[in-house]
């Protein structure tokens, strides 16, 4: 089972709900951190590292006792990452995005490989939950490589919770592609909603399951619960506005740290979620 | 011409609420929501769109299966994992690179140029104001941005007017390095939790990494004083002005649900801290 939390814009309570719901389950659980601009989880779940991994990937580089100048490199890339001048090669490795164009096309395989490095994944343990994050490399502008490599750690075989970044561009498409389901996370305000309406668009254009937690609940209106109704979306939690929770957000406490009592109420989150795929799978 | 860029590490730190208010603050300004992800300062500014137009970013492969003789060539070639075994290419996945198009032995794949995106350049009643809208599922915010910061500089030239307010994206990816390369300084809108701190930490990296002047915000400061001292110890640290401390008040909510600017919705208070840490801003702003 893999469940991505997304939530369009930020802030809306991602982390919570996913953390929260990772230590309250009884079963094997994995979870990995895909928002590697700004990881979060580890400040909550605090956990015990035991495995750093750099994350390269593929940049060009030109040997330059080889190259004639010919131009096929600079003309097959689309990222503006190579451009030939009358006897020197130009390349912007922060352009590139590793499609290898440039060396499969250079007739005098003047193009060799080099790397660049996108980020960190660390990986560790805290009770019962296996850990993974991703941590970009400061001025690494492309994230979605990172997040792929991030995910070639699910194990299929276990509870996978998958917190996404936000927004709805690519970051939050391959946080997203290959999931069973799509959790997302909003509050009742008409930033919220508007965020919201773009979320769900984006996860019905990937054709997965999904549902809804409304965080904050009671500090806003009602749009959020009237879009729901109207596009038949189910509403799975309810976590209200207190500030007793945001307190010990701010200290980087869960909900379940300070009450206990609703460990009960993730496990019933994690339960619907696993009704919604299952009868998926049946039809 | 100077251009301020809003920024937060994190979303949900009260970024565009802030970034409304001081449009209703400055003078001579255009607006831009650099936010093109998930953009929200509309639903405020109320903008009457004058002009809309297309963004066209990259190109998307398109096999066509008539003259496709199924040689496998592409897929050993895509990095991306786009292309299926029934050679369909996965639009999600592709990243528009053109090794398919390129190696294609019977010229079998057509590579268009994608519509991503729309913007627009608008009036609001504070003044023009410049958006966009991503399409759902796209990539290349980062080069709409960087469109839209352009399209506003020519505006701000057009009508001599000395301020480009960008309220940008969350993150230090690429649409955050797309809002804030060549701006004249930053204000990072922060909060007073764990993980408030840590994005804090990694988004001064990324100003002091490209050499931008920062400002700071604590906003819903008296959600954890303990926190909001340490914000503040690291300020001096990293020589970035502290201008402005907000406390936690569901004012901010109320206005937004009002569609209207804390400064118009409740003038007093509240406001006063806004009114005073924008002069601030300005202020600091007349020294870059």
């Amino acid at each position: 089972m893999v469940i991505t939390i997304a939530s369009g814009k930020g802030g809306t309570g991602k982390t919570t709900v996913g953390v929260n719901m990772a230590v309250s389950l009884d079963k094997a659980v994995r979870f990995l951190d895909c928002d590697v601009e700004e990881p979060n989880a580890h400040l909550f779940l605090k956990a015990v590292i035991n495995e750093q991994t750099v994350v390269d990937t593929f940049v060009p580089e030109v040997d330059f006792t080889k190259c004639t100048y010919c131009g096929k490199c600079g003309e097959i890339c689309q990222f503006n990452a190579i451009a030939v001048l009358k006897d020197y090669v130009l390349t912007f490795p922060e352009l590139c995005h590793s499609c290898r164009g440039c060396l499969q096309v250079c007739p005098e395989k003047a193009v060799q490989e080099s790397s660049r490095e996108l980020g960190i994944i660390e990986q560790g343990r805290a009770g019962h939950v296996e850990f993974i994050h991703g941590r970009l490399r400061i001025g690494e502008a492309m994230s979605p490589p990172l997040i792929r490599a991030v995910k070639e750690r699910i194990d299929k075989g276990q509870i996978n919770i998958i917190d996404a970044p936000p927004g709805t561009s690519c970051p939050v498409i391959a946080a997203l592609k290959g999931a069973d389901f799509a959790l997302l996370v909003t509050e009742p305000t008409p930033f919220g909603l508007n965020d919201l309406i773009l979320a769900v668009e984006a996860v019905r254009a990937l054709k997965m399951p999904l549902g809804v937690v409304l965080n904050r609940a009671g500090n806003g209106d009602s749009g959020v619960q009237s879009y729901l109704a109207r596009e038949n979306i189910p509403l799975l939690l309810e976590i209200p506005m207190d500030r007793k929770i945001a307190e010990a957000y701010s200290r980087g406490q869960m909900i379940v740290d300070v009450m206990p009592e609703w460990k009960e109420k993730f496990r019933g989150l994690y339960q619907k979620i696993e009704g919604i795929v299952n009868r998926q799978g049946d039809t | 011409m100077k251009e301020l860029t809003v920024i937060s590490g994190k979303g949900g730190t009260g970024k565009t609420s802030l970034v409304a208010a001081f449009a209703g603050l400055a003078e001579n300004k255009v607006m831009v929501d650099g936010d093109v992800d998930a953009a929200d300062l509309h639903l405020i500014l109320k903008p009457e769109i004058k002009t809309h137009q297309e963004f066209k970013g990259g190109r998307k492969a398109v096999i066509n299966p008539v003259l496709c003789t199924a040689c496998g060539q592409c897929i050993e070639l895509c990095q991306f994992k786009a292309i299926s075994r029934d050679y369909v290419i996965d639009e999600f996945s592709c990243e528009g690179c053109g090794v398919c198009v390129h190696f294609c032995p019977v010229e079998a794949i057509e590579f268009p140029e994608n519509i991503c995106g729309e913007w627009f350049v608008s009036e609001t009643r504070f003044g023009p104001f410049v958006h966009a809208k991503l399409g759902i599922a796209e990539e290349n915010s980062g080069k709409l941005i960087t469109m839209i910061r352009r399209q506003a500089e020519k505006l701000a030239e057009e009508r001599n007017l000395g301020l480009i307010l960008i309220d940008g994206p969350p993150g230090i990816g690429c649409p955050v390095i797309a809002a804030t390369t060549g701006a004249s300084a930053v204000l990072v809108v922060t909060e007073p939790t764990v993980s408030g701190v840590h994005d804090l930490e990694r988004v001064g990296d990324l100003v002091r990494h490209f050499k931008i002047p920062a400002m700071v915000c604590i906003n819903k400061f008296d959600i954890n004083l303990d926190v909001a001292d340490r914000i503040e110890k690291y300020c001096v640290q990293e020589g970035f002005e502290l201008v402005g401390k907000i406390p936690y008040d569901p004012i901010f909510t109320e206005a937004m649900i009002a569609e209207k600017t804390i400064i118009e919705y409740s003038p007093n208070g509240l406001s006063e801290m806004v009114r005073g840490m924008w002069g601030r801003i300005i202020n600091r702003m007349k020294t870059i």
